[in-house]
């Protein structure tokens, strides 16, 4: 607006038609070029990575890195087995505890809330997605880990023990299931958030011509729109894996950080993103060591990017 | 007369827009009755008022009473689902839920009769879809996707998909209004065919298809009525001046 009043005011333009054709090719090609910066950046982080991962390629075949279960870089072991796992188990924690209330916040809001309450709730959940991650970090420490220690280990482990997977085998609630539920908090609103929308491009056509033949709004939630939506469900899941996956801060706060494959939610585990971030830097002298963390830092990359582009191609489909 | 929807004193407000005012009418039991103005004039909100669509949007509000068969919908304790079953709607834009064409008409029966065996279910479907005049073109392709339909089988999809769960009045918001001439017709044709067991409320801003297809007719403006009668008596001896200018295309 205000270019256009200053234009007026200076009068007319009296440029040649020329002279305003060539601006307008200089502002389409350097905005343009700008747009393309992400991408050139991109290129070139994933290029000094491979780089500089090169030489423990080189040193050992990818599998022996990838599930080697020794973390030994003192003594030339590079294992990474434990982190991939604890990553896994770390971020299918998250995951599983976070979607179910996630599709049914997204539900309530989008389906049966009314415009004030929508009003109100809405920026709640984005002002929590925006929370930074070493404040969630901080809570986990002093709630969540307090909490499982003595209250979900001696209930849950005491009940099911017997099962592998809530097997109490240390004394701490750094765990697995602390990392979980500290990132389960992070993605929900992520998850919401994008399944909010997604049920916002259904038109609302398809909700009256089921609820005109006299199903109740769950009868047209449960056969209509879940199905309906449920490619865009499963890219909004993706797109919060994708964003537990790379959690780093808020994660290694709470999990303990002991490089052992994990087999119980209450096992201490050691993600990927917290291995570079506790040692990149430090103990630099060791050979290899230095190639082994970028080489994970380049596979989050890989992953992180697979995921999203996943999502993305997933959502396309739900553009109004 | 016999009313089988009796609407008394019936106001609506959209946030502070009046959009109906004191709108008392009685709709006579089977038979056609079209419901005429021009655009913005009210008409839908008066037909989205019989099965209670006007409360799917939150800042409506509504006063006065519409009963059906002498029963208020708007009692409280009132089934809303119940009403919808009883009061089908024609949308105007048709549209095909995203599942198949047998499952679009068995989605009504699969909610309402969950217990209905998977052959009686079949027989039904094909039954609907005979009275919706959609049999023969979709008999080999039930389980194909019904969106792959063209527009006007779509809407004869909605029909059979409507007629399903058995109402007693079929409403229509301008349900040709997105048609072809064909496909209009053919729709107009089925209603013709089913007024004689179905109470039916048909919106049109055309005035060639109230003429043709109205036994009784509603004449709305600026949400009121200004006239309703027997179409026979209104389309020949209209009573209200803006009943005559609207007939004669003066708006
Ligand atoms: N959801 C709504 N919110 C606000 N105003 C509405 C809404 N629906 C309709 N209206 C207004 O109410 C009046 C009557 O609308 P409507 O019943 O759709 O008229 P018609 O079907 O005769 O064209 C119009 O002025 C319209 O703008
Ligand atoms: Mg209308």
């Amino acid at each position: 607006m205000g270019i256009f009043e200053i234009r007026s005011d200076a009068g007319r333009d009296t440029r040649p038609a020329s002279a305003r054709h060539r601006q307008d090719a200089i502002a389409q090609r350097w905005s343009l070029r700008i747009t393309f910066i992400p991408l050139i950046v991109l290129g070139f982080v994933a290029i000094a990575l491979i780089v500089r991962a090169w030489p423990i390629l080189q040193t050992y075949p990818l599998i022996a890195l990838l599930f080697g279960t020794v973390w030994k870089p003192s003594a030339g072991q590079f294992g990474l087995w434990p982190f991939i796992t604890g990553t896994l188990w770390v971020t299918s924690v998250g995951v599983i505890l976070a979607v179910p209330p996630s599709i049914l916040t997204a539900i309530y809001i989008s389906e049966y809330a009314q415009t004030r309450t929508r009003l109100i709730i809405k920026p709640i959940l984005d002002v929590l997605a925006a929370i930074p991650p070493v404040v969630y970090g901080v809570w986990g420490l002093l709630a969540v880990v307090p909490f499982v220690e003595s209250v979900l280990v001696p209930g849950l482990s005491g009940a099911l023990g017997f099962l592998p997977l809530f097997a109490s085998n240390q004394p701490t609630g750094f765990s697995v299931l602390a990392g979980g539920i500290v990132l389960a908090v992070m993605i929900t609103p992520l998850i919401i958030a994008v399944i909010y929308e997604i049920l916002h491009t259904v038109p609302n056509d398809l909700r009256q011509a089921s609820l005109a033949v006299g199903a109740t709004r769950w009868e047209t939630i449960w056969r209509v729109l879940l199905p309906y939506i449920m490619p865009g469900i499963i890219a909004a899941i993706v797109l919060g894996a994708s964003r537990a996956f790379g959690e780093t801060i808020a994660v290694l706060m709470v999990v303990g950080n002991v490089p052992k494959v994990p087999t119980s939610l209450f096992d201490t585990a050691y993600p990927l993103p917290a291995l570079i971030a506790n040692n990149y830097g430090e103990m630099m002298s060791i050979p290899l060591y230095d190639a082994a963390l970028l080489m994970v830092a380049l596979v989050l990359l890989v992953v992180v990017f697979i995921f999203n582009l996943i999502a993305m191609m997933i959502l396309r489909r739900f553009v109004r | 007369m016999d009313a089988h929807i009796s609407v008394q004193n019936l106001h609506v407000w959209y946030g502070n827009l009046a959009a109906l005012t004191a709108i008392s009418v009685d709709i006579p039991r089977h038979g056609i009755t079209v419901i005429m103005g021009p655009s913005g004039c009210g008409k839908t909100t008066l037909l989205k008022s019989f099965n209670r669509f006007l409360e799917l949007n939150d800042t409506t509000r509504i006063s006065g009473t519409v009963a059906v068969d002498g029963h208020d919908v708007y009692a409280p304790g009132v089934d809303v689902t119940a009403v919808r079953k009883r009061v089908g709607l024609l949308a105007q834009r048709p549209t095909a839920l995203p599942m198949s064409i047998f499952e679009n008409v068995a989605y009504g029966m699969r909610i309402h009769q969950p217990h209905l065996d998977k052959s009686a279910l079949a027989i039904q479907v094909q039954h609907y879809l005979e009275v919706a005049g959609l049999w023969h073109e979709v008999a080999q392709r039930l389980d194909a996707p019904a969106t792959a339909l063209s527009i006007g089988q779509q809407q004869r999809l909605c029909l059979a998909r409507g007629l399903a769960v058995e109402p007693e009045i079929i409403l229509g918001d301008e349900p040709t209004s997105a048609l072809d001439p064909i496909s209009s017709r053919h729709i107009e044709q089925k209603l013709l065919e089913l007024k004689q067991r179905y109470t039916t409320v048909i919106v049109t801003h055309t005035l060639r298809q109230a003429k043709r297809l109205a036994d009784y007719v509603i004449f709305m403006y600026l949400g009121e009525i200004v006239e309703a009668g027997p179409a026979q008596q209104l389309f020949t001896n209209p009573q209200q001046e803006r009943t005559k200018e609207y007939l004669a295309g003066v708006f």
